[in-house]
């Protein structure tokens, strides 16, 4: 069968990017692939574990469940792009707080702990661990998982509200 | 896991979305809406659409909108959006309740009400919601628009009445009386989260009164959600006792359709056991 192609344009971590690819292109390869943005971690590829985990339009999505083509004209943030000029407060608390072991689930515990704290910027324990319901850790380190996402609420609270909406 | 090649279209309105789907007839096009259960099943190679038609532009299968009498949801409708969205939440308390049961953020940020009743799993969640509140379904294909309810839709697992030249628009809930009350009551598969079983109950209640109007749906046991309309019929007119509780659920396991189920016995126990727990849960409301 003929392999179709297309040229898609989205806008990854605040710049825009075109790539030829076949539609069949997972979100997730065509982050680590096509951009090398090797961050976002294939995990279980059954769109369990939510190691894949980034924003699209400032929501958390497994990219492993996604396909590049549906991602046309959106903006996609990926771990990479929570850096901007210094740590982002979600990464100074995991670190601060010792949330990561291996470290393999951890950029997507963290995008998907950036939108829980947009929805909950005070959030309770229970809510934390809610929130984690779509990421896994195979260490099981999720004791301190759960303290950085506190301490990230408090340090992001001291914070003036980020420019980039999108990632705070 | 990559997915067999296929060619990719984004429909920009609903007639181009049809003409799509009428096609010429030697191509397999597939509706893609948020992907959560076509697209891994591509990855699995058990779908091999040639055709995959993205219908997240399609404007018509947008919005929640307050018409006389009923609540028209979009069958784009994202589960997240059912749980924010304050028409539903107020009109539809039992909607949101069910779609805030489904996995997790990320699918809710993705999955959609249409994908969810097309996919027809029989272990889906919000089935049980479109039994309990009575809904219908809106389908509109090159011979125009007809409605149907979800009984009628669900043939068996995984296989609806939908003409491959069909789309689901909308679902219409007819608007409750301010009196209904209504729970959700789920026992989430450990791994995966899917319901082993969910218990939605409706109906116009207050303790110590008759109940009226009770509608009972029950998925995750059977080859379909279902009424349960004789666990109804015991419900009917009387004051709510724990017996009636014990009895209703006794009744409930009856006309489950059960037969083929590997873990028969399970799964009867679950019913009767999670039947009456929502009875409790949906009184405890009332109270
Ligand atoms: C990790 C994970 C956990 C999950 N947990 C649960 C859970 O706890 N409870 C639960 O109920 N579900 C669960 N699901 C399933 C989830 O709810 C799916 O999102 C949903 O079943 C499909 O909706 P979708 O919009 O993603 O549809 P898609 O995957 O895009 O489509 C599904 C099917 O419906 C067809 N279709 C879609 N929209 C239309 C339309 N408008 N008209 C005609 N045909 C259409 C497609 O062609 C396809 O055949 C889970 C899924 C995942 C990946």
């Amino acid at each position: 069968m003929e392999h179709h192609r297309m040229e898609v344009t989205m806008t990854v971590n605040g710049r825009s990017v075109s790539r030829d690819i076949e539609p069949r292109v997972l979100l997730v390869h065509f982050l680590r692939d096509e951009l090398q943005l090797t961050g976002t971690h294939v995990g279980c590829d059954t769109s369990q574990c939510g190691s894949c985990t980034v924003l699209i339009d400032g929501e958390a999505v497994k990219s492993c469940t996604v396909l590049a083509v549906q991602c046309m004209g959106q903006s996609v943030t990926t771990i990479e792009g929570l850096e901007q000029g210094s740590l982002h407060p979600m990464q100074e608390a995991f670190r601060e707080k010792h949330g990561l072991q291996c470290g393999f689930c951890t950029p997507g515990v963290m995008m998907t702990a950036i939108q829980l704290l947009k929805q909950h910027p005070n959030p309770t324990e229970s809510e934390i661990r809610e929130g984690l319901d779509g990421v896994l850790c195979r260490c099981t380190g999720y004791e301190t998982i759960v303290r950085s996402i506190q301490h990230a609420a408090g340090l992001m609270a001291d914070q003036e509200p980020q420019p980039e909406e999108e990632v705070g | 896991m990559r997915t067999a090649p296929f060619e990719y279209h984004r429909a920009q309105d609903l007639d181009d979305a049809l003409e799509w789907l009428a096609g010429d007839g030697d191509r397999d096009v597939k509706i893609l809406a948020g992907g959560h259960s076509l697209l891994p099943l591509m990855k699995l190679k058990l779908a091999t659409p040639t055709v995959l038609l993205d219908v997240q532009d399609v404007p018509e299968l947008r919005g929640i909108l307050l018409e006389s009498g009923w609540v028209r949801i979009g069958a784009l409708t994202r589960y997240v959006d059912l749980t924010r969205d304050a028409t539903v939440g107020d009109s539809l308390p039992l909607l949101s309740q069910v779609a805030a049961t489904v996995a997790d953020i990320q699918v809710r940020n993705r999955g959609t009400i249409g994908g969810s009743l097309c996919h027809a799993d029989p272990a889906a969640d919000i089935p049980a919601a479109v039994l309990a509140l009575d809904a219908r379904l809106v389908l509109v294909g090159p011979r125009g628009e007809r409605r149907v309810n979800l009984d009628e839709f669900t043939v068996a697992p995984f296989l609806t009445v939908l003409e491959p030249t069909e789309i689901l628009t909308a679902i219409e809930f007819p608007i409750p009386l301010q009196s209904q009350q209504s729970t959700y009551l789920k026992r989430p598969h450990p791994a995966s989260g899917y319901p082993v079983v969910g218990v939605a109950i409706t109906g116009d209640a207050s303790p110590h009164e008759p109940l009226s109007n009770v509608r009972v749906a029950v998925t995750g046991i059977g080859p379909k959600a279902y009424r349960a309309e004789k666990t109804e019929g015991t419900l009917k007119g009387q004051v709510p006792t724990p017996e009636l509780f014990r009895a209703a659920a006794d009744v409930a396991i009856t006309e489950a359709n059960m037969s083929d189920e590997p873990d028969l016995s399970y799964r009867e126990q679950l019913t009767r056991v999670y039947v009456e727990r929502a009875l409790y849960q949906f009184y405890g409301g009332v109270a």
